[in-house]
């Protein structure tokens, strides 16, 4: 039928997507990296996009000031997408408590450069990043072993504990939480402070290019195919000797080290932080991002978060009932397209096509 | 620490601690079914619970109407007429909370599951056309006339466009069930009559004291809550392990292929599963609000996830393991929070379930619900 496959056709439109990077694979090496480099760019001009005619009236957010919405969401957002796309997307754990380890980076660099000490943010910053990859370590060693399902369970715990201990803790600020957190230093012209958010846009952009380009590195080593492997068949991957176990603890401490990343430019931009900042809701808004971009696929993660982060701003419209349509929207786009607007690629392996009968399923079909 | 208080007041914690996990047993009940056959995290559960409170109060107040104050007190009732109230709240609670679940299942689930059919089909359409007409109009009537009649149209096309035949991943079920559940809250927070306020509930029942256990006053709210919530399991757990249909529900948690060549309707067993939850749902919302007195759009929130830990508690996908998952959490919440304060009830829960889960990794019985009553 006609319609019904042109219907299909625009459910699936983000397909185009997918087709320019493969007529981009086939370019020479010096026209894609051209192409990045244009790409990174204009998205590093974000801030002044509003200013541009026709994309401005699509992305600007009425009420709220945009660069403000790109430093406080939409780099947050889609950080922490690419953290959470680790635990969830590569290694296939379901983690329901993410925001716990983003709590985690942004209440180390709270306490560490207002609470009990006076350290620079830039030294904060690391050390926050180690402090939630070893609470990542920590919970992850015993509930690791445990099923898929009850890890959700559990971290969704893990998630909650670490809210209701800083609500609880007078050291760790109680309910009014720690304000004149250390902002990030001044370099030349970008100066970090109240006024503008753009040097915290270009900080935690540059922040998110060195996150892809390591995440990169690794999805294509070893610790990546293993990954692949745990995910797809836990019991088959260890029969085949993959260490399950070690490298489980592996993506969950990279991805909370993400996690904590992400906390911690936000601790930075806003200065001002509270248990309020760290609702259950947000780590199924995290989720959410992930599998919305499509778990598994990086870009995906990132267009999942920015997403997830903007679209509530743009529609301000709608004022209150923003949050009923974007839960409206979750379901539709599960029921439509549930493998994400951006869908991991399944590789096929030349060398296993040629044995396999020709029916080009034997890997799984590629929807 | 304050251990004296958990001596004087040990009785006191340990009836409440029961009535509390009484109705998270209820709750948990909903999750370890749908766990069991579907493999399944139900998400939205916890809105079908308030969407039960909920039901209970329109009941008592727009149905038989009951005012909230009379004559400058609670509108205590009496005798046949109070069994009369509460039965109708019961009833509706439980058919609301029901048939909620059951939409949930055919317009979030089932098209997920390759199987989407005209009713799923017509609800996502008037959720769509209702948000759409969001965007030209500000009054809710005109809202839901839009609705109404932008769904014909886009059912037809979400019938040509559900991808049959194809089962998702786990993952988008998940995303779907919280989908559903923040719409849902956010429905009832935003076109509730009083936003995101708290509801009272008509209390008609005076919660006297019926007799003295070891010092400790018995309330007759507890007592029916906890007498309740065993009826209602026992009608559950007598409906799984006896009936024909029940049968059907342990073929498919057991093996759907299988079933399916056996000659299970496995889509209508689904959709009964979903019942049986929501009906033991709607039982145990009524009864909170028996209790507490108050709804709220997001209650179900924190009362959903502690009820799925006393199913993991428990075993998930082994009904009585979500009972005795239930009566732990709740006992061990109350005597938690007199030894080191309320605010650290919460976390108490969750520890509890993590220590549990360390040395027993499938819950305090074993999970399936399959093999639970062989």
């Amino acid at each position: 039928m006609s319609l019904s496959e042109s219907l299909r056709s625009v459910t699936s439109g983000t397909r185009s997507v997918s087709r320019l990077g493969e007529a981009l694979a086939k370019q020479s090496r010096s026209v894609r990296w051209s192409f990045g480099a244009i790409c990174i760019l204009a998205l590093y001009l974000l801030p002044w996009w509003p200013n541009v005619p026709v994309l401005g009236w699509i992305v600007e957010t009425p009420g709220t000031s945009f660069p403000s919405v790109l430093t406080d969401q939409v780099v947050i957002f889609v950080l922490v997408a690419l953290g959470l796309n680790v635990v969830v997307g590569l290694a296939g754990l379901l983690d329901l408590g993410y925001v716990g380890f983003y709590a985690v980076g942004a209440y180390t660099v709270a306490i560490l450069s207002s609470q009990h000490a006076n350290l620079p943010w830039l030294l904060c910053m690391p050390i926050a990043v180690l402090v939630s990859m070893l609470a990542g370590v920590i919970l992850g060693t015993p509930t690791l072993r445990l099923r898929g399902d009850y890890l959700a369970i559990v971290t969704l715990g893990f998630g909650e504990i670490i809210r209701i201990t800083a609500n609880n803790l007078h050291w760790l600020g109680d309910s009014r939480g720690i304000s004149n957190i250390a902002t990030p230093p001044s370099i030349g012209p970008l100066k970090f402070g109240v006024l503008d958010a753009k040097p915290y846009y270009f900080l935690g952009f540059t922040t998110i290019l060195i996150v892809i380009f390591l995440l990169r590195r690794l999805e294509n080593s070893r610790v990546g195919r293993s990954w692949n492997a745990i995910r797809e068949d836990e019991d088959a991957a260890e029969l085949m000797g993959v260490d399950t176990f070690k490298f489980k603890l592996w993506a969950f401490a990279i991805g909370a080290a993400i996690g904590g990343l992400a906390g911690s430019l936000y601790a930075g931009k806003v200065q001002f932080i509270n248990p309020n900042n760290f609702p259950l809701q947000l780590s199924i808004l995290f989720l959410a991002a992930v599998v919305l971009g499509g778990a598994g696929n990086m870009w995906g993660a990132v267009v999942g978060g920015a997403l997830v982060a903007w679209m509530p701003e743009r529609f301000r419209g709608f004022a209150d009932k923003r949050v009923f349509v974007f839960g409206v929207a979750l379901v539709l786009v599960m029921v439509f397209r549930p493998q994400g607007l951006i869908p991991r690629k399944i590789r096929k392996e030349r060398w296993l096509e040629s044995w396999k009968p020709s029916t080009g399923t034997a890997l799984g079909s590629k929807e | 620490m304050r251990d004296w208080l958990i001596y004087r007041t040990f009785w006191d914690l340990t009836v409440t601690g029961v009535a509390l996990g009484s109705i998270y047993a209820l709750v948990a009940l909903g999750y370890t079914l749908v766990y069991g056959v579907l493999r399944l995290i139900n998400f939205a559960h916890s809105e079908i619970f308030m969407i039960g409170t909920f039901a209970s109060l329109i009941t008592a107040t727009n149905v038989l109407g009951l005012p909230m104050l009379e004559a400058g007190d609670y509108p205590y009732r009496t005798g046949f007429q109070l069994v009369l109230i509460l039965l109708a709240c019961l009833l509706g609670s439980m058919v609301l909370s029901g048939a909620g679940a059951v939409a949930l299942e055919r317009a979030a689930y089932r098209p997920l599951r390759g199987s989407g059919d005209q009713f799923g089909a017509v609800v996502l359409a008037f959720v769509t056309a209702f948000v759409v007409g969001l965007v030209f109009f500000d009054t809710p009537k005109s809202n839901l006339i839009f609705g109404i009649i932008g769904t014909g149209p886009i059912a037809w096309m979400y019938l040509n466009i559900f991808r049959r035949g194809r089962q998702a991943p786990r993952l988008a079920f998940l995303i779907s069930a919280i989908g559903a559940s923040t719409a849902i809250t956010e429905a009832v927070a935003i076109w509730g009559p009083r936003d995101r306020e708290q509801y009272q509930t008509p209390r008609v029942l005076e919660k006297k004291t019926l007799f003295q256990l070891f010092g400790t006053d018995i309330r007759i709210d507890y007592v029916i809550v906890i007498i309740g919530a065993l009826l209602m399991m026992t009608a559950l757990l007598l409906f799984v392990n006896r009936t024909r249909l029940g049968r059907g529900v342990r073929a498919v948690a057991q093996d759907v292929e299988t079933a399916k060549i056996l000659g299970v309707n496995v889509d209508f067993v689904i959709l009964i599963t979903f019942l049986l939850g929501g009906v033991m749902a709607g039982g145990a919302a009524m009864m909170f609000t028996l209790v507490y007195d108050q709804s709220k759009f997001n209650i179900g929130f924190l009362l959903g996830v502690k009820s799925f830990t006393a199913a993991v508690l428990g075993g998930i996908g082994n009904l009585k393991g979500a009972l005795l998952g239930g009566i732990v959490l709740g006992l061990a919440e109350n005597y938690g929070s007199a030894l080191f304060g309320g605010e650290w009830k919460d976390v108490i829960a969750f520890v509890l379930l993590l220590v549990v889960l360390m040395f027993r990794p499938t819950g305090l019985l074993g999970e399936s619900l399959a093999k639970a009553r062989v």
